[in-house]
């Protein structure tokens, strides 16, 4: 598995311009804050609303805040909710997904069920309510996101536990008199763990995306902290005036997201060969 | 017709255990819906809270509430006071509909034809540039999509409008931009589907016997493909509501997605549990519609 890995993220050109370019994001939003000289929140009063230039490489907003250091922090707000909410994701799908698969029958067919229900749910509607119910909040929003994000890990860890379970080894370990535990913690969780991660790889840039609506609407993330979202909000409702205040957190976005997707997709062909296809 | 009998009461009791949820998740919320930035004097508080059925037990609001739904009466608006949520969405709902309905199509034909383009050549230039194409429209949300349209068809060439409502050319922008994003995911979608059809047996027989191509892929392929992408298209209208939501927002239409989050942020409660309602409904009713024409177009899973 670690050679297919491998194989995957450096294997070709592409690959390596992916993982290239997920690096020099992951290290922009790490270092630009202590490099640019400048303070998130920082107001410079001889450039407000002011185009890119030598002393503020990305403009400043309405404000006069450092476009350039406000991105980079709003990248850190925003993988750093995606990550978070993706580790809730599969806290909840992998045992939900497995627990299903294993048991079977009505049990499953109950608890898939309510994976479809959820699933035709509209995530705004969720965090909609969530927000009536507890106000903006910032952590509120990871829950939610991960409540809403965990439906894929948890049909795709059961589909696979299904597999498992009726495969021959499993039946021969337990003709062997291996007990319940073992089966599962050296049989089932081994072979679960790399589709596992593989969705989770795909549901950070999901996540990126969802987290980017409520703040873009004023209902997630609230300045003056600023997530992705938050900023190209901002940026819509300048643009007329200060295009750039739109233009660049939209661009690291979609990069970040493109890039993500591309890798999440070339990992699931590869350590996934069930479903490349599909 | 059994099948469809035991549909319908599931979705009616789906329907009234969402209700219930609701109505429970926004009563026993802390903080009430008079709670403004001043204090009201207490007997106006009490005075508002009994016109409002507030100061009864809740089985007995909950009752209260159960009995006017049935009659399809949603309440009065919390922070609207001359408004009831009916009047609210019955303005608000035509125009959401509207865009919705028309991004959707827009976004299935722009789909199936970048898909099946794709398709076609699997591996050449075409299917790559497209493919290419498509991987950016996925990682473009609508929140870019509608500001950057506005910026460049309304700010800068200044073919359309860039907001408000009037003449029909103000719902163009909108529905292109609540399309787009899901155009591109469609298209992924519909590629797949069309590239595993041309693989099946009957197809490969249909083409060694020279049927012309466009008849193949209109009788033999497309038939087939369109299976995974119906049970596909219940998340992707739970999506498009979403799109619809944020490009109200954009291009300022009154539809009920606008009215859902000024809601929101007025803790308006009645309001937002009343759209709520409309929206669940509109999914569970659309999911029924797409079981059907499920069963309908595959006979495999026709009991």
């Amino acid at each position: 598995m670690t050679s297919r890995l491998t194989q995957t993220l450096f294997g070709s050109a592409t690959a390596w311009v992916m993982t290239a370019l997920l690096c020099s994001i992951v290290v922009f939003v790490m270092m630009v804050p202590l490099l640019s000289g400048w303070e998130a929140e920082t107001v410079d009063w001889d450039a407000l609303e002011s185009p890119p230039s030598a002393s503020h490489w990305f403009g400043t907003d309405l404000a006069g805040r450092d476009l350039l250091t406000r991105i980079a922090e709003g990248g850190r707000l925003s993988l750093g909710i995606a990550i978070l909410s993706t580790a809730i994701s599969v806290l909840i799908g992998v045992p939900y997904g497995a627990l299903a698969g294993y048991l079977g029958g009505r049990v499953d067919q109950w608890m898939m069920r309510l994976v479809d229900t959820l699933y035709a749910l509209p995530f705004i509607l969720v965090v909609i309510l969530l927000v009536v119910v507890v106000g903006r909040n910032t952590w509120l929003l990871f829950a939610g996101l991960g409540a809403v994000y965990w439906l894929d890990i948890a049909r795709i860890v059961r589909g696979q536990t299904l597999r498992i379970r009726s495969a021959g080894y499993i039946a021969a370990a337990r003709g062997m008199g291996a007990s319940t535990r073992w089966i599962v913690l050296r049989h089932l969780l081994p072979n679960v763990a790399g589709i596992a991660l593989v969705y989770a790889t795909l549901t950070v840039p999901g996540i990126v995306l969802a987290e980017s609506f409520p703040s873009f609407l004023g209902l997630g993330v609230q300045e003056p902290a600023a997530s992705w979202g938050v900023l190209i909000a901002d940026g819509a409702a300048n643009m007329e005036a200060a295009p750039w205040t739109l233009l660049y957190p939209a661009f690291f976005l979609v990069v970040t997201v493109w890039t993500l997707n591309m890798l999440g997709d070339r990992l699931r062909d590869a350590l996934d060969p069930h479903l490349a296809h599909r | 017709m059994r099948l469809i009998a035991r549909r319908l009461v599931t979705i009616g009791l789906t329907f009234l255990v969402i209700v219930t949820l609701i109505f429970l998740l926004l009563r026993l919320t802390p903080g009430g819906p008079f709670d403004g930035e001043r204090a009201l004097p207490p007997e106006v508080e009490a005075n508002l809270r009994a016109a409002y059925h507030l100061d009864k037990p809740l089985v007995e609001q909950y009752g209260r509430y159960l009995a006017s739904l049935l009659q399809g009466d949603l309440g009065p608006s919390f922070r609207q006071k001359d408004f009831t949520v009916n009047e609210l969405v019955a303005q608000g709902l035509p125009v959401s509909l509207m865009v919705g309905a028309c991004a959707l199509v827009l976004a299935l034909f722009l789909g199936m034809l970048t898909g099946t383009l794709a398709a076609l050549q699997p591996g050449q230039l075409i299917d790559v540039a497209l493919m290419g194409l498509i991987n950016l429209g996925l990682a473009i949300p609508g929140i870019i999509i509608a500001p950057i349209c506005v910026l460049v068809f309304a700010v800068l060439l200044g073919w359309l409008p860039a907001g408000g409502v009037g003449t029909p050319q103000h719902y163009l922008l909108p529905i292109i931009a609540a399309a787009l994003p899901y155009a591109a995911a469609i298209a992924r979608l519909w590629r797949g589907a069309v590239l595993e059809a041309l693989g099946e047996p009957h197809v490969l027989t249909a083409r060694a016997k020279g049927l012309p191509r466009s008849r193949l892929l209109l009788r033999h392929v497309f038939p087939v493909a369109a299976i995974p992408l119906v049970s596909w298209l219940s998340p992707l209208a739970a999506g498009l509501l979403t799109g619809t939501v944020v490009v109200e927002q954009v291009f300022e239409l009154p539809g009920i997605g606008r009215y859902f989050v000024q809601a929101a942020i007025n803790r308006d409660y009645t309001l937002v549990m009343g759209v709520a309602l409309v929206f669940a409904a509109m999914i569970l009713v659309f999911n029924f519609c797409v079981d059907m024409a499920y069963r309908l177009l595959d006979p495999r899973i026709r009991i």
